[in-house]
C-alpha cells in the first residue's frame, strides 16, 4: 500500500508563503512526477511529504492514516537524494544495511536484503568499496538500494539525476522506469526536466509559484494544457506563442502551435518568413523562422530537409492542433 | 596543464623556504642547544654553535633543585583536563549552531570571539579575587576551570566550521533511514566529525600546555605547571641560561613529542573542508 494524500497543505518559511495550498491525491503505484522551473516549490513539497518540513497548514495522509505530525523514520517512505547523500566513511554494505540495521533486523536477515538488493542493482562487485571509490552512476544505485532494501511505501526521488551527464542520465532513467515496473510501488520524482517528467510519470503535476497548475498523464498535459504555463513548459522545443490579430481572428486572446504541428513549403502557406537558424540533428531539424507578421516561430520538420539561412519558406499550422488561450492564459475549449 | 615553473625559481623558493623555516626553529634549536652547555660557555661571545664541553648536568641540577615530575603531571592534568571539558560543553554546542541555527546564532559566535580579543589582564584582578574566595588559587581544578573557559571560544568556533562541512542531507538521509537522534549522532554525525573533534582535541592541549599567563598568576607551588617550572629558572640578572635552557627543553620536550606524532592528523583537521 502506498497511498498518498494531501490536504490543503501549505508551507511558509516566517512571511513568504512558498506553497499557499495544495490538494493532490496520489494513488498507491502510481509513479509520479512533481515538475517545475526551480523555486516553484516542488522540493519542498516532496520534504514536506519526507516529513523533512513541517507544514505549515493542512493534512498529509499515507495509506490512509494522518502523517501531518510524523517524524520522517515512521512514515515508512524512503528517499533519494540528489547529491545521493551516502555515508562516506561507511562501505557499499553498510550504507545499504543502514536502514534495516536502524530497524533492528537480524544480522543474517540484513545480509540475505542487502545481497537481494545488490544483485537487482549490479552492484554486488563493489559491496566492500566506500562510496568515493564509486562512479556517479554507481553511487546512484547504491542510493536506490538504501531506500530498496526497507520496502517503503513510497519512494521519493529529489532531482535524483541532476549530477549526471547526459548519457547516464538516459540510462538511470530507465533503469528506474524498470525498477517501478518491477517493484509496483509508490514513486514521487521531482525534476526540472521536462523530458524526464514525460518519459517517466504516469501522472506529472505541474507545479509554478507553490500552486498545481495541472494534473494528468504526460500525453493529456501535451495534448491539452490547461494554460499558457502548461502549454509552455511541456513539449520541446516549446510551443509557439502568437497575440495580436492572428489570435483575435480565432478568437483568443493567444494562439499557441507546437513545433511539429507547423508544415512548411517553400511557397504559399499562411505565413510566409526566412530562415534564421537552422539546426540539424539528424532524426531532427529545427528552424528558426523569422516570420514576416508573427513574430519569430520554431518549427520542427524531418531531419532531410535541407533548408539554410536565409531560405524563404510559407508556414501552415496544423488547424486541429491549435491552442487557444483567453486574456488569463486559460485554455479555451 | 600543469604551470611551468623554471629551476631557477624552483630553487630560490625552496632555499627561501628552508631559511624561513631555520629561522623560525632556531631559537628552539638554540635552547636545545644551550642546555648541553656549561654556565659560563652559555654566555660566552663569541658563542660557539656545537664545538663545547656537552655536559648533562643542567638536567640534573633542575631536577635536584625543583621536582619536574609534578610539575608535569600539573601540565597534564590541567591539558586532559580542560580539553575534556571544552569538548564536552563544545560539541553539543557547536553541533546545535551548525544544524540548528537560528537568527541569533552568528552574533552568539562572534561575541565568544570577541571575549578572545580583550587582553586577558584587563579581567586578572576580578578573576584573582573570584579566585581567591573561592579557594580555587593554586588548585588544579582552578587552574582546569580558567583553561576551558579560555579556549571554549576556539573550540567552538572549530568544532562549528567542520560541522558545517558536514552536508545536511546526508543526516536527512540518516533521518529517513529510521535513525533515532542518538543514532543519528553515534553511527553518523561522529565518525565523519572524528578529523575535526580529533585536531580540536589536538590544538587544545597544545595551547593549554603552553598557556603561561593564568598558569604564572594563579598558582603558586602545589599546583604549578611546566610553565612555572619554566619560569622559576629566569632570573631578572640572566645568570642561569643553561638551566633555564635546560628547564624549558624538559618542558616543551613532551608537547614536541606529541605534535610530531600527531603532525599529520593536526594539518589534516586544520585543512578540513579548504578543498571540497
Amino acid at each position: 500500500m502506498g497511498s498518498i494524500v494531501l490536504r490543503q497543505v501549505g508551507k511558509a518559511f516566517g512571511e513568504l508563503a512558498v506553497i499557499p495550498s495544495i490538494d493532490l491525491e496520489i494513488a498507491d503505484g502510481e509513479f509520479v512526477v512533481f515538475v517545475g522551473p526551480s523555486g516553484c516549490g516542488k522540493s519542498t513539497l516532496l520534504r514536506l511529504i519526507a516529513g523533512l518540513e513541517d507544514a505549515t497548514s493542512g493534512h498529509i495522509l499515507i495509506n490512509g492514516q494522518d502523517a501531518t505530525d510524523l517524524p520522517p523514520a515512521k512514515r515508512g517512505l524512503s528517499m533519494v537524494f540528489q547529491s545521493y547523500a551516502l555515508y562516506p566513511h561507511m562501505s557499499v554494505r553498510a550504507n545499504i544495511a543502514f536502514p534495516l540495521k536502524m530497524a533492528g533486523l537480524p544480522k543474517h536477515e540484513i545480509d540475505a536484503k542487502v545481497a537481494t538488493a545488490a544483485a537487482t542493482l549490479n552492484l554486488t562487485d563493489y559491496l566492500d568499496r566506500k562510496p568515493k571509490q564509486l562512479s556517479g552512476g554507481q553511487r546512484q544505485r547504491v542510493a536506490i538500494g538504501r531506500a530498496i532494501v526497507r520496502q517503503p511505501s513510497a519512494f521519493l526521488f529529489d532531482e535524483p539525476l541532476s549530477n549526471l551527464d547526459a548519457a547516464l542520465r538516459v540510462q538511470m532513467r530507465l533503469e528506474i522506469s524498470e525498477l517501478h515496473q518491477q517493484l509496483g510501488t509508490t514513486m514521487i520524482y521531482v525534476t526540472h526536466d521536462q523530458v524526464e517528467a514525460m518519459t517517466m510519470a504516469d501522472k506529472i503535476v505541474v507545479l509554478n509559484r507553490g500552486n498545481i497548475e495541472q494534473v494528468g498523464s504526460p500525453l493529456e498535459l501535451y495534448r491539452h494544457p490547461d494554460n499558457l504555463f502548461v502549454a509552455g513548459f511541456i513539449g520541446s522545443p516549446k510551443m509557439n506563442f502568437i497575440t495580436g490579430p492572428e489570435a483575435a481572428r480565432l478568437g483568443a486572446h493567444t494562439i499557441g502551435v507546437r513545433p511539429e504541428h507547423l508544415r512548411v513549403t517553400t511557397d504559399g502557406g499562411l505565413w510566409s518568413g526566412t530562415v534564421g537558424v537552422a539546426e540539424h540533428l539528424g532524426s531532427d531539424t529545427f528552424l528558426h523562422i523569422q516570420t514576416d507578421t508573427v513574430g519569430t516561430l520554431t518549427v520542427r520538420t524531418s531531419g532531410e530537409v535541407s533548408l539554410n539561412h536565409g531560405d524563404h519558406i510559407g508556414l501552415t499550422p496544423d488547424a486541429a492542433a491549435i491552442h487557444r488561450y483567453d486574456q488569463k492564459g486559460k485554455a479555451i475549449r | 596543464m600543469s604551470r611551468h615553473v623554471s629551476s631557477t625559481r624552483r630553487w630560490t623558493v625552496t632555499i627561501a623556504a628552508w631559511l624561513v623555516g631555520i629561522l623560525m626553529f632556531f631559537p628552539i634549536l638554540w635552547t636545545v642547544l644551550t642546555s648541553f652547555k656549561t654556565e659560563a660557555e652559555a654566555v660566552a661571545s663569541p658563542p660557539s654553535f656545537l664545538f663545547f664541553n656537552w655536559t648533562l648536568e643542567n638536567y640534573a641540577e633542575v631536577q635536584s633543585r625543583s621536582d619536574y615530575v609534578q610539575h608535569f603531571l600539573n601540565s597534564v592534568t590541567i591539558s586532559l583536563g580542560s580539553t575534556a571539558i571544552g569538548l564536552l560543553i563544545a560539541i553539543p554546542a557547536a553541533w546545535a549552531m551548525a544544524f540548528q541555527p537560528t537568527k541569533r546564532t552568528k552574533d552568539l559566535l562572534m561575541w565568544m570571539l570577541s571575549t578572545k580579543m580583550m587582553p586577558p589582564v584587563g579581567v586578572l584582578v576580578p578573576i584573582y579575587l573570584m579566585f581567591r574566595d573561592a579557594g580555587l588559587l593554586d588548585t588544579r581544578l582552578g587552574l582546569t576551570i580558567i583553561l576551558t573557559l579560555i579556549d571554549l571560544p576556539i573550540i567552538i568556533w572549530m568544532l562549528y566550521t567542520y560541522f558545517k562541512e558536514i552536508p545536511g542531507e546526508i543526516l536527512e538521509a540518516a533521518r529517513m533511514d529510521g535513525a533515532t537522534l542518538w543514532s543519528e549522532i553515534a553511527y553518523v554525525l561522529t565518525p565523519m566529525a572524528v578529523p575535526g573533534i580529533a585536531s580540536t582535541l589536538l590544538l587544545n592541549v597544545i595551547l593549554a600546555w603552553n598557556e603561561a599567563f593564568w598558569t604564572l598568576n594563579l598558582t603558586a607551588a602545589k599546583a604549578a605547571p611546566l610553565t612555572a617550572f619554566i619560569a622559576s629558572y629566569s632570573s631578572p640578572e640572566g645568570l642561569f641560561y643553561a638551566k633555564l635552557s635546560a628547564a624549558s627543553t624538559m618542558a616543551i620536550a613532551p608537547i614536541l613529542i606529541l605534535g610530531w606524532f600527531s603532525q599529520k592528523q593536526l594539518v589534516r583537521g586544520l585543512t578540513f573542508g579548504a578543498v571540497k
